[in-house]
């Protein structure tokens, strides 16, 4: 498979890894946080961890956006749900993730109208076929997927298509680094920066990490070779002691991002001046919101919404996961009262939330169970 | 002396999708509501067709039903899944389908047309797999209740001479055959759905694995210990099952799993793990380790078998799990499939 295969060549790989150990010594304790979801998937996937030095330590970050979903925001969406003129659209991650009253495959078990989309612009098909009800998108994601929203309300608001509207979840990636940063507990090194947010937003964004918190970040394709090439670029950076930008994934990201998809986000986004994060709390000027022009295809603006706010349960500690101090296994609840199977955080629901990911594939190897022991 | 009475381990208050989906829910209901009441307290491993004895001969006896939407897909239709899906599921069981009966739910305003395609349809692959059609009984549900048609079939088998399969017979050291390369069932309806802007040449691998089955039965005989076929939930869920069920582990080599570049591709797309995808006709062997040579050479030279493969084999660690050793020599944990398959975002 063209553009997959040359980045899994096992040689290539066996080499990155010796490259890595290498690098990295034995007198030294390196923490790199890949702040993508979609890596922390990989490493997992491909085994990469047991490639690596046990000296290098990757942090899992709070790139996964069904996981920074506060379940307030949930209950507000499927809220709107209950009405049986309207249609509840959301992606495919999206559909175990617990709200109060359940996820919307439960809701949609229970006989609400609850469909899985694609992309956005599915949802408007939907409305396009269903004249007589209305769709309501459930829009999830960083500047990865908040593009096709904005494009999919230009394509609504063209058409006068008025059953439609979206419900807009999207947060921005960099202010959310900014709090990590800012918190007191962590002791990074430095940072996998996020492969596909950067396609829209570029690698300029990134700098002052480099500049003001001297931290080194290269931005990563998805790919095993991909990332073991990013762990060694962060590595020669830390050798040399130097903090610079670096783009691995050129040939997928541009250094300057995707105008048009900016242009189209500045159509029909602006700032909010908070939003509430799950585990990071309240950042200012963290997420997206539907302008003025557009509030007609605002589903909070349109409906009346409750604006609940709900705390996770008590002993879950998805806040401390997911800004990467505590790993998956040490919250209190893994493994035991939260599964894939019957998740009590979203951390656990979608794939690339590092509960999960930790779950499927790593937490009862014997290897993993031998080094938590040594540890 | 009273039995006594079963314990019910299943308290979900309602049904969900994720129950039908053939990984851990419908593990859970099986397992803790269908069998203690209705098998009773003891049961033994619960595989993919009933042994019965009846007048001292002992038959192989199964029940499926078939509710996928769309009706037809490239390479099948729900007709042909009926009857293979039923001959299947006795195959791996160890014995060849003797005869089915039908049963039809039909909603009312389903073209005839289109019903007469999937009873011909039926007709074709019962003939093609050497089984009769004995019997049939049909219901009709009001507009709206059924997806157009439901198709639940009912098989009895005869059990092939010098085969004993059981996950208890498993040992370390055998080896994991599978019969050729998997994901295509499920791609191609996921595709077939026409929810996705994705196209691929790509059809539904449904067929009677019986011929395969036997031409493995005739080559190794006792040696082989265990099969099923790896429908809902896929390779990963059976595979999970025979782990819990056995004890043992079974470990995968990921390079040695047959997969189309087509279905790669849109796993990788979507996201999803080729392992949990649906099959239609491919089964799975655990084999000795002493024949598993010759069974691999026999399924190669059977029709239809020319890329089965020995994807892996039996270990005593990690017990009751399922692991694969990737490319580069790294490991990951295969669980059961987790409610269906649902595409990521990003």
């Amino acid at each position: 498979m063209k553009y997959v295969d040359e980045f899994r060549t096992p040689e290539l790989i066996a080499k990155a890894g010796e490259e890595i150990r290498k690098l990295a010594g034995p007198n030294r304790h390196y923490r790199i946080m890949e702040v993508c979801g979609g890596h922390t998937h990989a490493i997992y996937r491909f085994g990469l961890k047991d490639l690596m030095p046990s000296n290098v330590e990757l942090i899992h970050g709070p790139g996964c956006p069904v996981c920074v979903l506060p379940m307030g925001r949930i209950d507000d969406g499927l809220s709107l749900a209950a009405d049986p003129s309207f249609i509840f659209a959301a992606f495919g991650d999206m559909m175990r993730v617990p709200g109060t009253h359940g996820s919307p495959l439960e809701y949609k078990a229970r006989g609400m109208d609850v469909r899985i989309v694609y992309s956005p612009a599915d949802a408007l098909k939907l409305a396009r076929n269903n004249p007589e009800k209305h769709v309501i998108f459930f829009a999830i994601g960083f500047e990865t997927t908040a593009p096709s929203t904005a494009l999919t309300l230009m394509r609504a608001k063209s058409e006068g298509l008025h059953n439609f509207s979206v419900f807009c979840n999207h947060v921005t990636i960099i202010p959310a680094i900014r709090a990590i940063l800012d918190s007191p507990d962590m002791r990074l090194d430095g940072f996998v920066g996020p492969g596909h947010v950067s396609t829209v937003i570029g690698c300029r964004p990134y700098h002052w990490i480099a500049q003001d918190a001297g931290k080194p970040v290269v931005v990563s394709g998805f790919e095993p070779l991909d990332i073991l090439q990013s762990i060694v670029m962060l590595l020669r950076q830390l050798r040399l002691g130097e903090a610079r930008v670096e783009n691995q994934y050129k040939r997928v990201v541009p250094w300057e991002g995707n105008r048009a998809a900016l242009r189209a986000m500045a159509e029909v986004f602006e700032l909010r001046p908070y939003f509430e994060w799950r585990g990071l709390g309240f950042i200012s000027q963290s997420a997206l919101k539907i302008r003025a022009s557009y509030t007609e295809w605002d589903s909070e603006q349109r409906f009346p919404v409750p604006g609940v706010r709900v705390t996770d349960p008590k002993a879950a500690q998805c806040g401390e996961v997911l800004k990467g101090v505590l790993k998956p296994a040490q919250c209190k609840l893994f493994g035991r009262e939260c599964t894939p199977e019957q998740p009590v955080g979203a951390l656990m629901v979608s794939s690339e939330g590092s509960c999960a990911a930790y779950y499927n594939y790593e937490h009862r190897k014997p290897v993993t169970i031998a080094n938590a022991a040594t540890a | 002396m009273a039995t006594p009475a079963p314990k019910i381990k299943f308290r979900e208050p309602q049904i969900e999708m994720a129950h039908g989906a053939g990984g851990k829910a419908s593990r859970r209901l099986v397992e803790g509501l269908f069998a203690p009441i209705l098998f009773g307290a003891s049961h033994g491993p619960l595989g993919d067709a009933a042994h019965v004895q009846i007048n001292g001969t002992r038959i192989a006896m199964t029940t499926d039903s078939f509710v996928v939407s769309p009706l037809r897909f490239p390479g099948g239709s729900i007709g042909e899944l009926a009857i293979n899906g039923t001959v299947n599921d006795l195959a791996v069981s160890g014995a060849r389908a003797e005869a089915i009966v039908v049963t039809y739910v039909l909603e009312a305003g389903l073209p005839t047309e289109i019903l007469e395609a999937e009873v011909r349809a039926m007709a074709r692959a019962a003939e093609k797999a050497g089984v009769l059609i004995a019997g049939g009984d049909t219901k009709v549900v009001e507009h709206g209740k059924a997806d157009g048609m439901y198709i639940s079939t009912t098989g009895i088998g005869r059990l092939l001479f010098g085969v004993e399969i059981s996950p208890d017979s498993v040992r370390p050291g055998d080896k994991v055959l599978l019969s050729g390369p998997i994901g295509d069932h499920g791609i191609t309806i996921l595709l077939a759905r026409g929810e996705l802007d994705m196209q691929a040449d790509l059809s539904s691998d449904t067929r009677s694995v019986f011929p395969l089955v036997q031409a493995l039965v005739s080559s190794a005989g006792p040696g082989v210990r265990w099969m099923r076929d790896p429908t809902r939930g896929g390779v990963a869920t059976s595979l999970n099952e025979l782990a819990r069920d056995s004890g043992r582990g079974v470990v995968l080599f990921e390079e040695k799993i047959p997969i189309r570049d087509s279905v790669r591709g849109a796993c990788e797309l979507l996201g999803l793990d080729p392992l949990h995808i649906a099959n239609e006709g491919q089964f799975l062997a655990i084999v000795s380790a002493e024949h598993a040579n010759s069974a691999l050479q026999a399924l190669h030279t059977a029709p239809g078998g020319e890329a089965a493969a020995m994807i892996g084999e039996i270990r005593e660690q990690p017990s009751s799990m399922v692991s694969v050793t990737t490319l580069y020599g790294g490991t990951r944990l295969v669980d059961m499939l987790v409610g269906d398959p649902l595409p990521r975002i990003c």
